[in-house]
């Protein structure tokens, strides 16, 4: 019994939770270029997108929409490549029909999430990212209870520079301390968009929320992700986005990120 | 009256409680399967994917019952009975002429702002009676952005009071309702319905011309709730805001996929953070460049109409974050400019199906 308690985790290093109050402000896709950079760095790493109604990994790992298959330790996740370096579980590959909705109360996006965290053979990994949907409900309740026997590493914190989003954010601070969740740090996305044109920096969404931020809660402030076209368009189009453009500012920032959560988690 | 005085003193208690946010739902246990084959894909073929809805016929005993907590508790039939709520919530929004819900399936597109400012620009005409009904519960945004932040929910023999902006605009939001900005409510689904319950039948809403209402992003709890809740009034239809990447519209399908299931009309769709002018050079970004078409290609595929690409303009994420009205700040701003003829478009869809209503009555 005593492997059953942590399962399928039991080689699993480190869990980080991505996390953020707001919704749009870039989890998903800080989420994908941890993945891709960390992996760069030459880690084993998972991602478990438990964001049910709104998959977004897949597609922006581009890995299409193929069968989950079954093994006899559980369900496997699908491999981005023939190395098996980068694993991602999502309920997108489960769904007939890519845009059907998923219209499901609270209980049951529980019980899935209860058999995306026990019963994926993730095998060995260095680091597990999970992706989350925005808010403080039944998703995230979910998963911390079923991560409950095993040890969660901490949460990072994605927010765009505006008051509004930093406000919803707060409250996932909260939610984080309630739940005994380590905040491993702040990322603050979209953070200022240079033309292409004149290379004039405009802050769309305003600017220093996230350092703000930090500040004010103590938390450490692991840096600010450009609003940068280069990355959306790699997003869309499930490219990778370290690979294609290593000299840009937005390549540095995401490094450097990674590179900081990565040496927190070593040491920690 | 001693009904509301309950349920008022109870939301404060459920906030000031650190650890109600594992004892509310019992724990699902491993029971969740698919028809997967060992070996085989896990893909479900035949399975429904929906929950057929606590009142349903099938509920409790549908394929994707399976594994469900409630299963059980569906299948004994008592949840079949009708919510009386909804009844009484009927009653309630009688005096309501028009209600607009505002859906996303992706999060951060602009549901709130479009939400406030469509708010701002009914309520312009000082003869209409407008109110904005905030029900994203664990994310309510539209306080500050209305400037609001901080005031407080007063209660009156008829009910909670809203919180008003201006003699004709009023607000209601559970962000109305917290102590603090740092306050996290971290319920479960249960417990968001019952609050989206409450706002519907114990706010006292008045006469109202135009009740707008901001949703969270998702096709879940909340959503499934509040088109239960008005199930029994007429609601004009629901306005869909994406932004142009497929990231986010592959999202807004399935809202629109929810939107059909539920039989809720589609007014149309908004296409928000649509290319961002430089305010030095003049020259024009696609900051989330639309790869497969943007809501364009996606209203052609699915016949929606496009009500207006609102550009990306700094300003208007300023006026939120200040809580005034981006409409009158920069009233001559090319943004504010498409703001007006998609409102506008709305107003006449909405008096257009009032007059096809009477006409076939």
């Amino acid at each position: 019994m005593e492997q059953s308690n942590d399962g399928n985790l039991a080689q699993v290093q480190h869990v980080v939770l991505v996390l953020s109050g707001k919704g749009g402000v870039g989890k998903s896709t800080i989420t994908t270029e941890l993945a891709l950079a960390l992996r760069h760095a030459g880690k084993k790493v998972g991602i478990l997108d438990v964001d049910l109604c709104g998959p977004s990994i897949p597609r922006m790992l581009s890995m299409g929409r193929p069968d989950v298959h079954q093994c006899d330790s559980g369900w496997v996740p699908v491999y981005t490549d023939a190395q098996k370096s980068l694993a991602l579980m999502s309920i997108g590959f489960l769904l007939e029909d890519p845009d059907e909705a998923v219209v499901w109360r609270g209980p049951k996006k529980t019980a899935l999430i209860g058999q995306f965290v026990s019963d994926v053979a993730w095998g060995e990994l260095d680091v597990l990212l999970v992706d989350t949907p925005p808010g403080t409900s039944d998703e995230h309740l979910a998963v911390l209870e079923n991560l409950k026997k095993h040890r969660v590493d901490g949460a990072v914190l994605v927010t765009t520079p505006q008051a509004v989003s930093t406000g919803d954010v707060r409250r996932e601070i909260t939610f984080c301390k309630k739940t005994g969740v380590p905040i491993l740090g702040i990322i603050e996305n979209m953070s200022g968009f240079v033309c292409p044109h004149c290379s004039e920096c405009s802050n769309i969404f305003s600017k220093g929320g996230g350092e703000e931020l930090a500040k004010l809660t103590g938390s450490v402030f692991l840096g600010s992700v450009p609003l940068d076209p280069l990355l959306s368009g790699s997003i869309e189009e499930g490219k990778d986005f370290l690979q294609s453009f290593p000299n840009s500012a937005t390549f540095s920032a995401i490094s450097s990120i990674s590179q900081t959560l990565l040496n927190s988690l070593q040491t920690a | 009256f001693s009904h509301l005085v309950n349920s008022l003193s109870n939301v404060r208690h459920i906030y000031s409680r650190s650890q109600c946010y594992f004892d509310t739902w019992p724990r699902a246990g491993g029971g969740y399967t698919t028809d997967a084959k060992i070996g085989g894909s896990v893909k479900p073929s035949s399975y429904d994917i929906y929950c057929p809805g606590t009142t349903s016929e099938q509920a409790g005993k549908s394929a994707s019952c399976q594994g469900c907590p409630n299963q059980t508790l569906c299948a004994s039939g008592a949840t079949k009975a009708p919510d009386p709520a909804i009844a009484e919530i009927a009653e309630k929004l009688s005096t309501v002429k028009h209600k607009i819900l505002v859906l996303s399936g992706k999060g951060g597109v602009g549901k709130s702002t479009f939400s406030a400012h469509l708010a701002h620009a009914l309520a312009s005409d000082s003869t209409k009676e407008v109110a904005l009904l905030d029900v994203d519960i664990c994310g309510p945004s539209i306080p500050r952005i209305m400037g609001i932040e901080g005031e407080q929910v007063h209660q009156s023999g008829s009910g909670w009071s809203p919180v008003y902006v201006d003699d004709n605009l009023a607000v209601m939001s559970i962000g109305l309702l917290l102590s603090s900005p740092d306050d996290a409510v971290i319920w479960r689904g249960p417990k968001k319905n019952g609050m989206i319950k409450q706002f519907l039948r114990d706010v006292d809403w008045g006469d109202l011309d135009y009740l707008v209402v901001d949703t969270p992003p998702g096709t879940s709890d909340e959503h499934l709730s509040i088109v239960q809740y008005l199930s029994s009034t007429h609601v004009d239809g629901a306005i869909i805001i994406t932004t142009p990447q497929e990231v986010s519209l592959q999202d807004v399908r399935k809202e629109i996929r929810f939107c059909k299931k539920v039989k809720l009309p589609i007014i149309g769709v908004v296409e928000n953070m649509s290319g961002f002018v430089c305010p030095k050079c003049k020259n024009t970004s696609q900051i989330f460049p639309p790869t497969t078409g943007g809501a364009e290609q996606m209203c052609a595929d699915l016949n929606l109409p496009l009500l207006g690409k609102v550009p990306l303009d700094p300003r208007i994420a300023r006026s939120c974050d200040e809580g005034k009205s981006f409409l009158s700040e920069v009233p001559d701003s090319p943004a504010a400019e498409v703001y007006r003829r998609i409102v506008q478009s709305i107003q006449d869809y909405c008096s257009n199906h009032v007059t096809e209503q009477q006409s076939t009555t």
